[in-house]
């Protein structure tokens, strides 16, 4: 069977070693690949799988996508215990360990700058849920007897929202806004909806905030102390992360 | 364990607060498709054809029922909400009802667009891409 090197991320050389149960990619154990003064993290990987034709099927299968997202992040997850690691984008793949190499020296001067920027630091997710009334039942716009029905329904389930989202807008704001000068830098992302999580309420804030590893109790204190304490809304932290978030230059961020 | 709210925290740096392997799905998902490093490999498949696979879950277009189960329908949100939110623009606005369905059916249109775009500069990469 054709194999590929599937790169999960680049470090700089460290001391220790994966943990040995660690397993990446369709079960393969990762592995270090050393070339001049950067690693990268690589397993193998199945050509019927990563190659050019069938990824491109595979990515539009979501139990797949899923599959190999949560072992990417394994992958990374594991490394970012022991060293700093850039994690690649999802699905960076390679023919072999020459290829790796050609990677490294072409990237090499970005890797170091990155690594640099981002030694000992890592990244924490804060979340503000507001659970907020539901909306009466699901019901569509047809069933109003009137155009006009609807818009007074809507309007007034809005109203009966609004004094929950002023008290979630404040709070995220005022988080955010502590949480940024506490960091190293913040970014935000876009707002989830949380079925996954199984976390009720509308998700209203969701950030990811670079901080220094030896920082990051502090940090966490911080969050702790920031906890709203009105009914209804709920702050969840998340981390530490490799700093995904923070990988990209300055200019595609 | 998965995301949790904040308990109390022993010294030293704390394990973990789901970004384990069991974290929600969409937080892993919004890092390792959105974010991380971007350079080619020898497959190259992951400049484009993720980005457009990224608009695609946004609109929806894979499946519809998975993806609000992964918790990625960001799209279909209340419109006034996370548009809002996102912006922080929150307390701002009272009691409009279209003004936020016509910023989502904008993006959306955006998003529509690229695409288009996208899908037309991977056919013509197809045609050109060397078969051996």
């Amino acid at each position: 069977m054709n194999q590929l090197r599937y790169v999960y991320a680049v470090t700089r050389p460290f001391d220790g070693a994966l943990p040995e149960d660690l397993r990446g990619i369709a079960g393969e154990p990762p592995r270090l690949l050393s070339h001049g003064d950067l690693v990268a993290v690589v397993s193998s990987v199945s050509a019927d799988d990563f190659g050019e034709i069938p990824l491109r099927a595979r990515l539009e299968d979501l139990d797949w996508l899923t599959g190999t997202a949560r072992a990417h992040q394994g992958v990374v997850a594991a490394l970012t215990s022991i060293t700093c690691p850039l994690p690649l984008r999802l699905a960076t793949v390679c023919r072999d360990d020459s290829g790796v190499r050609r990677l490294l020296d072409t990237g090499r001067e970005r890797f170091v700058r990155t690594l640099e920027r981002l030694d000992g630091r890592v990244e924490w997710g804060v979340k503000v849920y507001a659970e907020t009334p539901a909306p009466e039942a699901d019901t569509p716009a047809e069933s109003a007897s009137t155009g006009r029905d609807y818009l007074r329904r809507r309007l007034s389930e809005r109203r009966s929202r609004e004094g929950t989202w002023e008290l979630a807008d404040a709070v995220s704001r005022r988080l955010h806004e502590e949480l940024s000068r506490r960091a190293e830098a913040g970014m935000l992302h876009r707002p989830q909806q949380a079925q996954l999580s199984k976390a009720p309420g509308q998700n209203v804030l969701n950030a990811a905030y670079l901080v220094p590893r030896e920082d990051s109790t502090a940090f966490i204190e911080c969050v702790e102390g920031l906890r709203p304490d009105q009914p209804g809304l709920r702050v969840e932290l998340t981390g530490p992360w490799a700093p995904y978030s923070f990988a990209g230059e300055e200019s595609d961020r | 364990m998965s995301n949790r709210q904040l308990e109390g925290v022993a010294g030293g740096l704390p394990s973990s607060y789901g970004a384990s392997e069991s974290a929600n799905l969409a937080d892993i998902l919004e890092r390792v498709l959105d974010k991380g490093i971007v350079i080619a490999g020898d497959i190259r498949i992951n400049l484009l054809d993720i980005e457009l696979l990224t608009i695609k879950l946004r609109l929806v277009i894979a499946s519809v029922d998975k993806a609000k189960e992964m918790g990625i329908d960001w799209w279909e949100d209340d419109p006034a909400l996370s548009c809002r939110a996102r912006r922080g623009e929150l307390a701002d606005g009272r009691g409009e009802l279209a003004d936020g369905g016509g910023e989502l059916a904008e993006e959306n249109e955006r998003l529509q667009r690229r695409i288009a775009e996208l899908e037309s500069v991977l056919q013509t990469g197809d045609e050109r891409r060397d078969p051996a």
